[in-house]
């Protein structure tokens, strides 16, 4: 396990007030959780949309999942979509080389 | 009558003559088989995310049309046997604008119902899970 990963969904998951008792609730990094097509009232997510989609992808142009970015189901699944339609028309890599 | 959203790509080492000439000959089809053009973007140079066809980058060209199934199938076909489009892709879109302008009513209700706005109701909303 890479602990980037460890450490990201730690820093996702509300805070376990027994782990840290006197510490308190601003002491951690708190990700935002709020899906961000849902805060910002997109509802269609076009493939076209290179900037925003590239949000969603890993740097191997792998599609984050949902415990990563917070995005709520009916968004993920949109978001799919729009990923895999990007890749087609070569916006967006199957898979990028590092 | 659908709606649909064709999107191609043609080879970088096109003249600008050839990609006129192009976006022309598919205007041609799409009112030569009953459907009308809505909207061509050209969108211009791009480079492309992996290679295709050996090339590494393209020209994207967008049409936005609406037609039956007939006009589509006659402009997939010319674009199969144009060489100097390179990929393409067709997507339905009429449902997806409909759902959204379903969303956007139904948020525009919620709004009017509370005359305090947006602003007011999504704070609100955060704070009472945080409490508890």
């Amino acid at each position: 396990m890479p602990p980037a990963k460890n450490s990201a969904r730690n820093a996702e998951r509300p805070a376990k007030p027994s782990s840290t008792p006197t510490a308190g609730r601003k002491q951690y990094f708190r990700r935002r959780k709020v899906c961000k097509f849902c805060d910002e009232k997109i509802d269609v997510i076009d493939y076209k949309d290179v900037k925003t989609i590239q949000q969603f992808v890993s740097e191997r142009g792998k599609i984050l999942p949902r415990r990563l970015t917070g995005t709520c189901s009916p968004h993920q699944r949109l978001l799919t979509l729009a990923i895999k339609r990007a890749r087609n028309i070569a916006f967006l890599p199957f898979a990028a080389e590092l | 009558m659908r709606k649909y959203e064709i999107i191609f790509v043609i080879r970088p080492d096109a003249p600008e003559e050839e990609v006129d000439k192009i976006v022309h000959q598919m205007e041609g089809v799409v009112s030569g088989t009953g459907g009308r053009v809505e909207r061509v973007d050209r969108m211009g140079r791009r480079k492309l995310a992996y290679r295709v066809r050996r090339h590494r980058e393209g020209i994207y060209v967008l049409f936005v049309l609406e037609g039956g199934g007939e006009t589509v199938k006659e402009f997939e076909r010319r674009l199969k046997v144009t060489d100097a489009v390179i990929k393409y892709l067709t997507v339905r879109i009429d449902e997806e604008e409909k759902r959204a302008a379903k969303l956007k009513a139904l948020r525009a209700e919620e709004a009017a119902r509370r005359p305090k706005g947006k602003a007011a109701a999504a704070p609100s909303a955060e704070v009472l899970p945080a409490k508890e």
